[in-house]
Parts: C-alpha cells; structure tokens; sequence
C-alpha cells in the first residue's frame, strides 16, 4: 500500500497514510467482529441451555450487541467519590487497547499483515502480558473491597498462566525456527503430505491442547473466570464501573478472546492455510480459512463456557503451576531433543 | 523525520516519568511511572533496532517484575510521616549517591564530547546477514555458553535458597490430597434413602 501512495506523495506521508489505513482496516472491523462474537456467544450459550438467546432485536435478535452498545453510551459515567479519579477512567482504556494492539501481527492471509516483523511472536506475549495492568488498576483504584480481591487474583492467574504459555510458544517457535508469524503458518505446510497444522503432529497436539486450555485461564473466561465470581466478588474488578468505561472493558475482553482463538489457528492449526494441502482448497482465499478457524475456536470457548462450572482457586493455581509448568517443559525437552537427532543431524 | 520524532517523544517520555517516578507522593503511582518509563525504553531500543531486547524489555520488567512491584506496593499500607522522619539521618548517604551519580553523567558527556564511538573498530563485524535474535543466540550460545549457564545455575541457587528460607513446615495444616479428591465418586458420599412419611431418617 505504500507504494500506491508513494506515487502521489513523498515516501514518508506515503507510509503514514497507508500504516493509518491500515490500522483502521483491522481495527473497525474488529469491532463489529466483537459485536457479532458477543451475540455468538449469547446465541451458542443459550442452545446449550435449550434457551432462545436474544431475538428481539433486528432479524433473530442479530441487531443486538448494537442495541446493548447505544443503552451503555447514553447512560452517565459514575465515578466512586472514593477512587482514584485519573486512574480509575484510564484502566478500561489501557485494557480495550492492549487488546487491540497485538492484532498488528496477526497475518490474515500471506503477506496481509500489518507488520511483519521478525519477533511477531514476542510481541504478542508482550503485549498479552500488559493485559493484566489495564484488570490491577481497576482494582486498586476503585478503592472498594471486591474489585481489589478480583485485581489480586487476576494478576496471580495471569502471570501463572503465562509462564506456561511461554513454554509452550518456545516448542512452537523451534518446531518453525522463527518468531516471526508468517514463516510460522507457513512452517505449517505439508504434514505427512496433505494436513496442513502443526496440530496434526503427535508430538506437538499435546501443547496445542494445552495451548487452547491456558488461552481459555489467560482471558478469564470460564471455568477460570475467578476475577468476576459473581457468587464471591460482586461483579469482579467491573463492579465500580458504568457506561463506556464498562463497555470497553466488555469490548477488550471479547477482542482478547479473539486474539487467543486466532493465536490457536495461527501457530497450530495452519492459520490462513486450508486444513487439507490440496491445490483446489486454496482457491478460497486464506482469510476465510482462518476466519473460520477463529469461529471454531471460539465456539469451543462458548461450549466450554455453557458446559463447565467454575474452578477453585487452589485447583487453578495448581493446574498452572503443577501440571501445566512441567509438562510444557518436559515438551520443550522432548521436542528439541527431536529436532536435534532428526532435523539438525544428530548428536553434535 | 518519522524516526527523528518517535526518538523524542520516547526519550521526552522516558525521563519524564523517570523524574514523576520519584516526585510522586503515591507509591502506587511511582510504580506506574516507572511502567512508562520502562515501556518508553522498549521504544528506544526498537528505534535503534534491538527489537529483541526490546520485547524481552516489556515481558519481563512490565510484564512480570514491576507487576511483582505493584502487587507488593498495594497491599502496603504506607504511612508517610513515618517515611519523612527517617529524611534527615539518611540524607548524608544519599547526598553520597547523588555525587556519585552526577559525577558519571558528567563523565558520559565528557566522554561523548569527546567524539562517536568507532563501531567498524571493534573485534568482529557487525553481522548483517542475520537476525539479531540469531546473533545473540550465536554469541550466547557458543562463546559464552559458561558465563550464560553460570548465570542460569546462579539464578536456581538463588531460587532454591529464597524457597528453603520461607519455607516452614507447619503442624495441624489439612493439606489436599487431589488424587484422592478426583478418586471420589458420588456413591462413597450420598444415600439415597426412600423414607415413608412421619418416620425420621436413621444417620
């Protein structure tokens, strides 16, 4: 796109513009991506439970993130008379803009990526591991009782899972031998001459289990939506919130999920690939792959969602740091040793 | 002029917040402030093409550490005139500090008055047919594989020696036994008992 408008502009007013467009075009449709997603969500829950879900709003209640979304705008802003004022209104934004800020690299087909750079992975993790602040301010300056519990155990849950998440990226990142996220779908070609996936190779399905499990402790949905137990802590960190600040945290928290799911299609499930490396599949462009890969995913999260009740604490905690922790380590073992007597020619 | 810009905002940033991290009366906000500032870091070592560097940076001093500093600073319960009284007898000690650093800024511009640094002098080329993550990985693991592993096994010490100074073992704990736990099924624990009316159940 640079070069496009290189032609009528200087190169740097070129590339401004064009990194301009294209954050929008990811971002915007995001949005309604999450608008849709949370009426999904709705929809799949309420099969489950012989329910009819929203269907009042447009055909098949279809209108009615965007009706919940128009209620929340009009509604006042209460700040506490207790909370630290500044920080209070900024914690919903730190959350729904991490969330949106990993998508820069998230490739959508080949060569469609915001930016393609050489540690796409690490960034990721990077900024995933920013998504806990936007939950630890709201805590603390709410000043109220219950958000601060929800902020403690989320911080905890968070690092927890995150540390298992980096092992199992490491096994990721050696099976391809890059951080950068194209050459990682693209690694994926070719499984045993038609499958498509590093989820089809038996060594490395364990982690990507193991992957959609954390994906599912790292975004607070349930079983381990202990930040917001209803039954314990109110409403979590969002008790004290009203109006937009609410809504963002809503909006960020849908956008996260998304990002996982995406994530589990991008470095297991071949992303943009079709999952059968046959030549007539790849006439339907890769976004559409992977945009059903992300729905299938995310299915399972609803399915997860209506079918688990919730963890305790000590059962989550010890769930990351004794099984999750080992194991994903003894994976990094096993498959570098792997990689080190097949691919890398033996014993040095 | 893109780079130009994005320099000074991060580097403006940085030694803003850097100074608020010591001005702010709330602890909690210095933390925060430090945040910034660390992230700001990240952004200078981007521009001059430390990307690694840069998002270990932010995984593991924003992404870890300082959430360890936040955590810890809530839960204090800070009195500040108790901080302020102790301002006087540490004030020799610290003003020691303050010497020591000014002295080592005025060096470093000294020393950078006194001309670039000569990057094509060095030992070995720059290598630019790699990744920098590739060049760290070859340097790390090949000519100081022992000072990196030293730093690995020095880091375990130091984790075991904080776990076995904490620990204590505790009498008239009921631990968990979760295998025992998941073992359980609904038939050890509930009777299904068909009592006729106005009789009480035998326990």
């Amino acid at each position: 796109m640079t070069e496009f408008f290189s032609a009528y502009m200087p190169y740097e007013a070129a590339w401004l513009l064009s990194t301009v467009i294209g954050i929008l075009l990811i971002a915007l449709p995001l949005m309604l991506a999450v608008a849709m997603i949370i009426y999904a969500d709705r929809k799949i829950w309420a099969a489950i439970a012989l329910r009819k879900g929203p269907n009042v709003v447009g055909p098949f209640g279809l209108l009615q993130s965007f009706a919940d979304g128009l209620k929340v705008f009009l509604q006042e802003t209460i700040v506490p008379s207790a909370a630290n004022k500044g920080l209070f209104l900024i914690a919903p934004i730190i959350t729904f803009t991490v969330a949106l800020l990993a998508w820069a690299v998230v490739p959508f087909d080949v060569g469609v990526v915001l930016s393609d750079i050489n540690v796409g992975l690490l960034y990721i993790l990077a900024i995933s591991s920013l998504g806990v602040y936007g939950v630890v301010i709201a805590g603390w300056a709410s000043n109220s009782k219950y958000p601060f519990f929800s902020a403690m155990r989320a911080s905890a849950q968070m690092i927890s899972y995150e540390v298992s998440i980096g092992f199992i990226i490491i096994c990721v990142v050696l099976w391809a031998g890059s951080f950068n996220m194209s050459t990682i779908v693209e690694s994926q070609k070719g499984y045993y001459g038609f499958l498509n996936g590093h989820g089809f190779n038996p060594l490395l399905f364990p982690i990507a289990v193991m992957f959609l499990i954390s994906a599912l402790a790292e975004t607070a949905r349930a079983p381990f939506d202990l930040t917001e137990a209803e039954s314990e802590l109110v409403a979590g960190y969002q008790t004290e919130y009203s109006s937009m600040a609410f809504a963002l945290y809503w909006l960020g928290e849908y956008a996260n999920v998304i990002l996982m799911c995406a994530l589990n299609a991008l470095l297991f499930w071949g992303g943009y690939l079709p999952p059968i490396d046959w030549a007539p599949l790849y006439m339907v462009p890769g976004i559409i792959w992977l945009f059903a890969k992300i729905f299938f995913f995310f299915f399972v999260f609803s399915w997860v969602k209506a079918t688990v009740p919730r963890y305790r604490y000590d059962q989550l905690m010890r769930l990351g740091w004794k099984v999750f922790l080992p194991v994903s380590l003894l994976f990094v073992f096993l498959i570098s040793g792997f990689l080190m007597l097949t691919r890398y020619g033996g014993a040095a | 002029m893109i780079q130009l810009f994005a320099f000074y905002l991060f580097a403006c940033v940085m030694v803003a917040a850097g100074a608020l991290t010591i001005f702010a009366r709330n602890p909690v906000h210095s933390v925060l402030w430090l945040i910034v500032a660390f992230f700001n870091a990240a952004g200078l070592m981007v521009l001059v093409g430390a990307e690694f560097i840069a998002m270990l940076l932010v995984i593991v001093y924003v992404g870890a550490v300082a959430v360890l500093f936040l955590f810890v600073v809530m839960m204090l319960n800070i009195d500040f005139a108790e901080l302020r009284a102790g301002f006087v007898s540490y004030l020799p000690f610290g003003m020691l500090i303050a010497l020591v650093l000014l002295a080592e800024i005025l060096l470093g511009v000294g020393i950078w008055q006194a001309g670039p640094v000569e990057l094509a002098g060095r030992a070995a080329p720059v290598p630019t047919d790699m990744h920098n993550i590739e060049a760290i990985g070859a340097l790390l693991y090949t000519r100081y594989i022992f000072l990196f592993e030293a730093a690995g096994i020095i880091l375990l010490v130091a984790m075991i020696g904080a776990i076995v100074l904490t620990h204590r073992a505790r009498s008239g704990v009921r631990g968990q036994n979760i295998a025992q736990q998941n073992r359980r099924n609904p038939k050890d624990a509930v009777v299904n008992v068909n009592q006729p009316v106005g009789q009480g159940v035998e326990l």
